[in-house]
């Protein structure tokens, strides 16, 4: 099958192995990918990197076979191609490794990367070959991670880096990494670069997604920028700075996206925290929040933020001490921190935050519902105002209230959840990823709400994944690495480099 | 202008869900067909007489709607009905009040407290020992059963005193306008029932716990409270379908109710509610009783099939109602 056609333009670079030609995807009306045309070439690194709803997900699941293109079409070494499932990608060798850990939580390592093709003995599984091979596949890796104990006891990182090597144990000439470095500390990501190095050796074609522009720049030979779900630029790596990216992403001034930040607030603290631990996943946390202020915490996944602040709000066990206006509290369950007038919002918006198959009223008067009663009863005309005003006040755009919260799209749900939440009127509002997995303009009101609920004297307090976000609306930025308060940056002198290196722990480029 | 597109969408018609009208139209359908297998399905006694047996299922599946609803089940019930019945005659053969209706009011309260009891058990079991509920009601079902099985010594118990049985049979056998006892009672529970679910703040709660424990958990509410309550409601349940069972037999053994928490649960899915929680239907429960006792009595009137087949089809319907409800749920 050899000889160039079309779309392997360059006859001294490698041939073409994947196209996408004039991809399109909408979702009902909505357009999120538009006229999308790509050529991945064999021992080619090509990033694709945009913000959150450029539609890099919807690509990969469309190149990965999860879901069909509404126009447009894809050719595998010139051959146009219909792809019908992800199992049929997989038997051409498109191989996607996915963001989100999916490991049967009970099974080993070794159990979880033969399944559904385990290796033989006679009538048995033999359990000590696949053990060997799994254990080699981690060393690849440089890790040398128990592959006979249930995944559930490894680390995180130990888990993503499984995943990935039971992804890459089935024959492969396309390897989609999404997210791959979202959890793994700098060494384990170290670790994985040089895997995708060896991969682009054997003359595999890789696809990497990332929000990390540094790793983008170390790893990839091409770089490709979607923004809104349409194709910015194509460039050669070597000739873009990670600033340059970030401007390609975002296309506009980056601070426009934040509202004004209000002056930083000098009353005394309202929440003050100390010695506070989550056991297994947080210790020693110490922390104070002013009215009106706005404290961000940010860190790598795993860092134990989340944890927590489930633990201080009675979600999961913990202990320490909790002041609330100085009077010493403890909150046994989320109804009496609630009561006390502290609110959590769960980042885990659909399995924790939302009811999906019930309407908006319901899920907006769920937490505060006494005082929706008359009596036993529910006053549902009070809840139908209630929902106009949160639809009012919150721009949820429905064209029918009567939906349910499962219908919405992400950005609604996350005002809806907001609207939800601050029913109750708190003082201290907790707001985890508040915008994962929101379209760009909804991400931008939910940053509007955030400032405003600070200015009407609440105090806020940001988990967030995404540095840029934390610096450019918080008062002041914690940060928390292994379960520890490590840092605290404020004022000018708030930078990802600053946050990058506490969150880390590590000087300079791990990544090299 | 976008503020547009929210106004006036508001629907004076009430959104039609197949999945809860289905079971009535299988009901429709089912006395059709009865009154072509046999023309004397549709008179008044045959039908009054399908209600009023129809009644203990009826009133249990009641109860077990609101427990399944919160995300629990109930294996206990006919168990718990059996024991309820057995403390409730040995009370009135006790003979510690002298006035009969006192007497009998007072059984009647007795009881109506001991099954809130032996729901509370099960309830404080599985919310507080955090097990799961179909383990904790498989123990207390072999406990409940059993106690009686010990205060009958194997045998029996029964009602002694013919002046208590003469005034109690009027509960089953007695009719206000015609229309029996335990008809009113299964109306009474009913709405009750779908009151609770549909209109108060509980009721939401219940199904906010049944359809997703976290999100109720991160809403403040309190879960194993409402699970408990759930649990309790389902006791009364069973002790009021045990208050109007006594004076039918006026005697209760180790067979009595018998696998009926199989049957109650068999009503409570065909009627439309969700096995693992979040949708319940309390009128659904009732039509779903309805169409398992109008299948067993439509085998004893016609010759189709033998009775003892009673209990096949049965299972194919629970199969079946499955089926339909997947089905519809996948086509809306």
């Amino acid at each position: 099958m050899g000889g160039s056609r079309t779309g392997a333009p360059d006859a001294t670079t490698s041939s073409a192995v994947l196209e996408a030609v004039g991809l399109s995807r909408s979702f009902g009306p909505v357009e999120v990918l538009s006229d999308i045309s790509l050529t991945f070439r064999a021992g080619e690194t090509h990033a694709i990197i945009g913000e959150n709803g450029a539609g890099k997900s919807t690509l990969m699941k469309i190149l990965s076979g999860h879901l069909g293109p509404s126009r447009g079409l894809l050719r595998l070494d010139g051959e146009p191609i219909t792809l019908a499932g992800p199992v049929e990608a997989e038997r051409r060798g498109i191989v996607l490794v996915h963001q989100e850990i999916m490991l049967a939580p009970d099974l080993t390592i070794a159990e979880n990367m033969f399944l559904g093709r385990e290796l033989r003995r006679g009538l048995a599984v033999d359990d000590r070959a696949m053990n060997a091979r799994a254990r080699e596949a981690m060393r690849a890796f440089g890790v040398d991670a128990p592959v006979d104990v249930p995944v559930e006891r490894l680390s995180i990182a130990q888990r993503q880096l499984a995943q990935i090597a039971r992804a890459l144990a089935a024959p492969h000439r396309i390897v989609i990494f999404d997210e791959p470095t979202a959890s793994l500390t700098p060494v384990e990501t170290a670790a994985l670069l040089r895997r995708i190095r060896k991969l682009k050796a054997d003359g595999v074609a890789v696809l990497y997604i990332s929000h990390r522009l540094e790793e983008v720049k170390a790893i990839a030979d091409v770089v490709t920028v979607l923004r809104d779900g349409k194709h910015v630029a194509t460039r050669a790596a070597e000739e873009l700075q990670p600033v340059d990216m970030a401007r390609m992403m975002v296309g506009r001034d980056l601070l426009s996206l934040y509202p004004e930040r209000s002056p930083s607030p000098t009353g005394d603290p309202v929440f003050a925290v100390s010695g506070f631990r989550a056991p297994g996943y947080a210790e020693d946390a110490s922390f104070s929040v002013r009215p009106g202020e706005i404290l961000g915490f940010a860190g790598l996944v795993g860092a134990g933020r989340t944890e927590l602040f489930e633990a201080m709000f009675g979600l999961r066990p913990g202990a320490g001490e909790i002041r609330l206006d100085g009077a010493q509290k403890r909150f046994r369950d989320a109804r009496a921190a609630m009561r006390a007038g502290a609110v959590y919002l769960t980042e885990d918006r659909k399995g924790k935050g939302l009811l999906l198959e019930e309407p908006l009223g319901a899920n907006l008067t769920l937490a505060a519902l006494d005082r929706y009663r008359r009596g036993p009863l529910i006053d549902r005309d009070k809840e139908a105002r209630a929902l106009d005003d949160a639809v009012r006040r919150f721009d949820i755009r429905v064209g029918d209230k009567s939906i349910t919260a499962g219908q919405m799209s992400g950005g609604n749900q996350q005002k809806l959840l907001l609207a939800k939440m601050l029913e109750l009127d708190p003082k201290i509002v907790v707001i985890d990823e508040p915008t994962r997995g929101v379209d760009i303009g909804a991400k931008r009101q939910i940053y509007e709400f955030i400032a405003a609920l600070a200015k009407e004297g609440r105090s806020v307090i940001v988990i967030s994944s995404e540095m840029a976000e934390l610096i450019g609306l918080c008062h002041r930025i914690l940060v928390m690495r292994g379960g520890r308060i490590v840092g605290e940056v404020f004022g000018d002198a708030m930078t990802e480099h600053d946050i990058v290196v506490l969150a880390t722990g590590v000087e300079g480029d791990a990544r090299s | 202008m976008s503020q547009a597109t929210y106004a006036g969408k508001s629907s004076f018609l009430p959104r039609i869900e197949l999945g809860a009208v289905a079971p009535f139209a299988a009901l429709l359908l089912l006395c059709g067909l009865g009154e072509l297998v046999n023309s004397r399905f549709l008179s008044v006694d045959n039908l009054t007489n399908v209600l009023a047996r129809s009644a203990f299922i009826a009133i249990i599946a009641v109860g077990e709607t609101l427990v399944i609803t919160s995300g629990g089940l109930d294996l206990s019930v006919g168990a718990m009905a059996a024991l309820v019945a057995g403390l409730e005659i040995l009370f009135l053969n006790s003979g510690l009040i002298e006035n009969t209706s006192l007497l009998i009011v007072a059984a009647m309260a007795l009881s109506l407290a001991i099954g809130a009891l032996c729901g509370l058990l099960n309830g404080l079991t599985t919310t507080i020992g955090k097990i799961e509920p179909f383990i904790v009601t498989l123990g207390t079902m072999g406990i409940f059963r059993s106690l009686l099985t010990w205060l009958a010594q194997g045998g029996s118990i029964t009602v002694r005193n013919t002046d208590v049985r003469a005034a109690y049979r009027q509960v089953y056998f007695g009719d206000v306008f015609g229309i029996p006892y335990p008809v009113l009672v299964i109306l009474g529970v009913a709405i009750v029932g779908a009151f609770i679910l549909h209109k108060t703040a509980y009721g939401r709660r219940l199904r906010a716990v049944g359809s997703n424990e976290d999100v109720a958990r991160y809403s403040g509410i309190d879960v194993a409270r409402v699970r408990t309550i759930a649990y309790v409601l389902q006791g009364i349940c069973v002790a009021i379908a045990v208050v109007v069972y006594v004076p039918r037999l006026s005697s209760a053994s180790s067979t009595t109710g018998l696998g009926w928490e199989l049957v109650a649960i068999t009503a409570v899915v065909v009627g439309g509610t969700r096995l693992k929680g979040g949708v319940g239907r309390a009128w659904g429960t009732i039509a779903g009783a309805l169409i398992l006792e109008v299948i067993g009595n439509l085998m004893l009137l016609s010759n189709l099939v033998s009775e003892y087949l009673i209990g096949a089809v049965q299972g194919a319907i629970i199969i079946i109602a499955m089926l339909a409800q997947r089905s519809l749920s996948r086509g809306r």
